[in-house]
């Protein structure tokens, strides 16, 4: 079993990080002091004690913004990526455990599609859809579901060609045996990994999407959003666009410190007791 | 030159332009058959049917999509990028100097990230898994989490505003001193290199160390060499091809951050010029820009390929 | 510097280790990293123009006490005490730059895969070369002339050019000699070899063995010989020296210890091939057989096995003998279906059996089961030993419950293992435990049949032999017959009732193991058989004499 003790500092900041962060945007209405659109106060004023961070280019309270912010930023990303990994590793498995045709079509295909750089694709794209979230989570997700066919492709060949493998054809076991019994509980772990780094390369791509103007549209805001709002601010000497920006990058390291631990704990093909 | 290695170039290169036509394919099925009307778009809402005809007749979208694809096909291929639809202007003019603007703002972050990150990577690895190496790695942690404009802005905020070394926005223009050019781009080639370092730190790193733990390099050892020596006569000529491929993919990698940085900076590149007509929906913009993103991404992996294929000694020297 | 007078000379002692003890730090997965000692106090001489052989089963702490004589720690491993006192002074005194000048000038070393050891970016002559350069101890023309000198020595082909060769466009067989003439182009006292001929194909190794033998005793080099089989270092070394567990066992001239061990251990190494097995008579119909298959990878393209027919008779051992690419693993394939045969058929039990795995029923599928080469592969990592023996229990006799636990503890009964194993993972076993663990999983089916694929090969010797005893009283208890696909002819003695030899896809000599051990031979048995090292002095030579053919690798 996990032993508690065991676990790296690292490890452990990226886990409260990532869970704080959670909280937030899951209960943002409760813990945000002020409404999402509520204006309270003066263009981009200082931190004050009603006002923890200060407030936004139109007056708004910056840490309400920030929780709601959260909340946003963490529901498309987490759709984003949920839809990534349920196709990129359904088609990647079947791909690899079926062959033939199906998968040199779909390696084809996925290969063109990547030898685009994905927010250069996203870009074209979005110029002729509608903006709105559900749009936004379906390009997200679909391009990024190509590295995660890729990844799942690829282990899941190495695992199906292992004697275990073979072991189990020649003793007559069924494909669902296969692939849910053999090489599924072998591939887990880096796929795990995997889906910290995709959620994390999710959160920047939603960010510079909003930051370029063509992600989650105003009035509501992601991170990415806000900093574009309070950008202006900047060369006057008004760190309000820093406070979204780095809370993207705390979020991302956060992630990535969980992820790298899971990953070291994993990486070898022994398995046995303790690992995920 | 041997033959099976000019035979594998060959390929590579053909299989380069067969993706190029994909792509081009990709991109223009990407912005015509999703939903969304050039013309519209041109006229707005409140035009007549009448007029939307018209225009549609004029634009030729009447036509079938794969008569389409191959005018623009033809025109892409002979130079005629076509129209903006926004400002009228021919897309090729415009763009001939933002090119220039975005390759020169691309070459100052390269020139400065690939040694450095070389560098970084021989010393990570020649101090592995001592203190160096873990800042080293610490580093590129947060770099790798850091979005783009994050880096951009604090630049920004304490180089441009706190201490005024540098201007906050890039302005170039015709006729500017290669100085003052420099000057003017510091910080967005700054930004830019820090976006790069870490990947392309990392995978030196790694292949570094892929050729360090030979058994090769443990021959040289035994035979008495000095360490650097180890490294200038036996590693380096096996790491010249894994180091060349990761520099490529990561030039490739410089493209996609190049857009945010121009955003940042409002430097007059292409990647600000592509997320202005994103924006406007100027659908023949966008393809064109894309086309160009790709190709360049394209290439550089061509070349990456090729580098691998010409320090490989077993296809240098077939049996 | 070493005397020059000293080293000059022919006699006197060259080597002297003293209570030497090396220690490593292994980082696991999850845990605090850990300091293990590989070696403890170890202490040994040589004299120049000496053998001696290190001998011991894998962990024994041998290619360690070996590289300690060039000063070298190999993947953090360290001399944390002892002496090394090479040509009359401690090499661990002399610091960095003294180490650096006695490597490739007074000890070489000759590894255990020379093809991953050359450099590949440049040609050989410069690595063979460069010790002798960056020492000073020759010019490049001179160095040039010895080395394609040795080159001939050695018995390469074409020695005056194959020195622009690039590694990749060489043999393994052959490469191994330009290591060794590379060691000993700069002239010196001490060559280290470790394990230089365990990767290469048995009828290619006898040709490597005898090279590398007259080349140390023309050139007088002394020489350390690592390797964990007993039969080959009793053909070059002086002496030999026992290891297990980085501590000495035994230390002895050749003859002494292979004729008359004084430890227990040693008692073992040497008898490791010595199993009694009577041949038993074929019956008059076999069970399965093979007619006339011929089977190909790439729709037909490359053809590795040639109509080929062999039986099998129930409780019975048929022993397939072959080298790396003779076709004796695909036999086993096409037999199991995974590579449906283009032509010929496979009859079991009077019935043709389908030729592709997908049509042959799961009747038909307990009955053939099969035993892989690396158990550590061949057992799902995720699953406790009690699923890997159990799921062919449930799968084609649908136990359940209780009464399959009783069953997996009766089978791990059977392979000498307690029932305490079966909540175990296999990374929670040893190699020859897992191997053991894989027969059981084979043996829960109830087969008629089991295919063995170099089920030993991976294996220390003595644990070998333990596999192999077993396979014996389960054959006796179960009446179960065997298909053991091996390239090792002492093991083929101690187990098989009948052997096809394989070469090139097609079998040239199959009968009842006593007819296919005696004479008269065809070229390629005589050269099989000829290449088995044997526990005896002087073997190599007879061998060497008494050949008619080449080895597949020259």
């Amino acid at each position: 079993m996990l032993d508690i003790k065991r676990i790296p500092l690292g490890a452990w900041i990226g886990l409260i990080l990532t869970s704080l962060f959670l909280i937030c945007a899951i209960f943002a209405p409760w813990l945000a002091p002020y409404g999402n659109g509520e204006i309270v106060g003066d263009v981009w004023g200082p931190m004050t004690s009603t006002n923890l961070l200060g407030t936004d280019n139109l007056g708004r309270d910056l840490l309400s913004r920030m929780i709601y912010g959260a909340r946003i930023t963490i529901f498309i990303a987490v759709l984003a990526t949920a839809l990534a990994f349920s196709l990129g590793s359904i088609l990647g498995f079947t791909a690899a455990v079926v062959g033939g045709w199906f998968d040199s079509l779909m390696s084809r295909f996925v290969d063109l599609l990547m030898s685009i750089p994905t927010l250069i694709f996203a870009l074209v794209v979005l110029s002729v859809l509608p903006a709105n979230i559900l749009t936004l989570i379906l390009v997200m997700g679909i391009l990024d579901s190509t590295r995660v066919y890729r990844l799942s492709r690829a282990v899941a060949v190495d695992i199906n060609v292992m004697d275990f493998v073979e072991a189990a054809k020649l003793r007559g076991e069924g494909r669902g045996w296969i692939i849910f019994r053999e090489i599924l509980p072998n591939a887990l772990s880096p796929l795990v990994s995997e889906l910290g780094l995709r959620f994390i390369y999710a959160v920047l791509f939603l960010s510079a999407l909003s930051f370029l103007g063509l992600g989650v549209q105003p009035p509501s805001a992601d991170w990415g959003g806000m900093v574009k709002e309070n950008k202006d601010g900047i060369v006057f000497g008004i760190p309000a666009a820093l406070i979204p920006a780095g809370a993207i990058a705390a979020l991302a390291i956060s992630v990535n410190l969980v992820a790298d631990w899971i990953l070291n704990r994993t990486t070898d093909l022994k398995g046995g007791r303790g690992n995920a | 030159m041997s033959s099976p290695i000019l035979k594998l170039i060959v390929q590579r290169v053909a299989l380069g332009i067969v993706l190029l036509f994909a792509v081009s394919l990709l991109i223009f099925v990407g912005t015509e058959i999703l939903p969304g009307d050039v013309a519209q778009s041109i006229l707005g809402q409140t035009a007549t049917p009448q007029a939307l005809a018209a225009l549609r007749e004029e634009l030729g979208l009447n036509d079938p999509a794969y008569v389409r694809y191959l005018r623009w096909l033809g025109g892409v291929l002979s130079g005629d990028l076509g129209t903006a639809l926004t400002s009228g202007h021919d897309i090729a003019s415009s763009i001939s100097d933002r090119l220039a603007n975005t390759l020169f703002l691309a070459a100052c972050a390269a020139v400065v990230a690939v040694p450095l990150a070389i560098l970084l990577g021989l010393l990570a690895v020649r101090y592995r898994n001592g203190p160096v190496d873990k800042a080293i790695s610490a580093f590129a942690l947060a770099s790798t989490s850091f979005p783009e404009f994050f880096i951009g802005y604090l630049l920004v905020f304490f180089f441009a505003v706190k201490w005024q070394f540098f201007p906050a926005i890039s302005t170039v223009f015709d006729g500017m001193s290669f100085i003052d050019r420099l000057h003017a781009v510091a910080l967005p080639a700054t930004a830019l290199t820090l976006v790069v370092l870490a990947h392309m730190m990392r995978m030196t790193r790694a292949a570094i160390l892929n050729v360090m733990q030979s058994a090769y390099i443990e021959t040289a050892e035994l035979k008495g060499l000095r360490p650097l020596e180890v490294i200038r006569k036996h590693a380096f000529p096996n790491a010249i091809a894994p180091v060349v491929n990761v520099v490529m993919l990561n030039l490739a990698y410089l493209i996609v951050g190049v857009v945010v940085v121009e955003v940042i900076f409002v430097y007059p590149g292409m990647g600000q010029y592509l997320v202005d007509h994103v924006a406007k929906r100027d659908v023949p913009v966008v393809q064109a820009v894309g086309l160009i993103f790709a190709a360049v991404y394209i290439l550089l992996n061509i070349v990456a390929d090729i580098s691998a294929i010409l320090a490989n000694p077993r296809l240098r020297h077939p049996k | 510097m070493p005397d020059e007078q000293s080293r000059k000379a022919k006699s006197g002692r060259l080597l002297d280790i003293r209570n030497l003890r090396i220690e490593a730090t292994t980082y696991p997965p999850g845990e605090p990293p850990k300091t293990i000692t590989l070696v403890h106090d170890v202490s040994l001489t040589l004299e120049r123009g000496k053998v001696l052989g290190l001998i011991g089963e894998s962990g024994a702490g041998k290619s360690t006490i070996g590289l300690a004589s060039m000063g070298y720690g190999r993947g953090g491993c360290r001399i944390i005490g002892g002496e090394v006192v090479l040509n009359g002074r401690d090499i661990l005194k002399g610091g960095r730059s003294g180490l650096r000048k006695l490597r490739g000038r007074e000890v070489c070393y000759v590894a255990q895969s020379a093809a991953a050891a050359f450099n590949p970016a440049h040609q050989l002559m410069d690595q063979v070369v460069e010790a002798s350069l960056l020492h000073g101890t020759a010019k490049r023309a001179a160095a040039e002339k010895r080395a394609v000198e040795l080159f001939r020595k050695l018995g390469l082909p074409d020695p005056e050019n194959i020195g622009k060769r690039y590694p990749h466009q060489v043999s393994g067989g052959q490469l191994q000699r330009v290591m060794t003439a590379m060691a000993l182009c700069s002239e010196p006292d001490l060559i280290v070899f470790d394990e230089p001929t365990t990767a290469l194909d048995v009828t290619t190794q006898i040709d490597v063995l005898a090279a590398i033998r007259d080349a140390i005793r023309d050139t007088g080099v002394a020489a350390l010989y690592i390797t964990h089989d007993l039969a080959v270092v009793a053909q070059v070394a002086d002496e030999i020296m026992v290891l297990r567990h980085g501590r000495l066992v035994e230390w002895g001239d050749t003859r002494q210890i292979i004729k008359e061990p004084r430890q227990e251990y040693t008692n073992a190494l040497v008898s490791v091939h010595e199993i009694e097995h009577q041949e038993k008579k074929a019956a008059d119909t076999p069970f399965l057989s093979v007619k006339n298959v011929t089977a190909a990878y790439g729709q037909g393209t490359v053809k590795v096995l040639k109509n080929v027919s062999v039986d099998i008779h129930s409780g019975q051992t048929l022993a397939v003998v072959g080298e790396s690419g003779s076709g004796k693993s695909t036999l086993a394939r096409a037999i199991t279906g995974l590579l449906p045969p283009m032509e010929g058929s496979i009859t079991f039990g009077g019935k043709k059996l389908s030729n592709a795995l997908s049509a042959r029923s799961k009747e038909d599928l307990r009955q053939l089961q099969m035993v892989y080469q690396m158990a550590d592969v061949a057992m799902n990592p995720r699953q406790p030993i009690s699923t890997i023996i159990g799921r062919p229990l449930e799968f084609y006799f649908g136990m359940k419950g209780a009464e399959r636990d009783r069953r997996v503890a009766e089978l791990l009964d059977k392979i000498e293992m307690g029932k305490g194993f079966a909540d175990r993972y296999p990374a929670e076993l040893s190699g020859g435990q897992k191997q053991r663990v894989c027969i059981a999983r084979a043996l829960a089916a109830k087969p008629k049949l089991i295919i063995c694929d170099e089920v030993t090969s991976a294996l220390d010797p003595l644990v070998a032999n333990g596999i192999l005893k077993l396979l014996l009283e389960l054959q006796a208890e179960e009446g179960v017959a065997y298909l053991f696909i091996t390239h090792d002819l002492a093991t083929v003695r101690s187990i098989a009732d009948s052997i096809a030899v394989m070469y090139r896809g097609e079998v040239v000599r199959y009968g009842s193991k006593s007819e296919v051990l005696a004479p008269p031979f065809d070229p390629y048995t005589d050269l099989l058989l000829s290449s088995v090292p044997e526990m005896e002095i002087g073997w190599l030579d007879k061998a060497i004499a008494s050949r008619r053919m080449e080895s597949a690798g020259n």
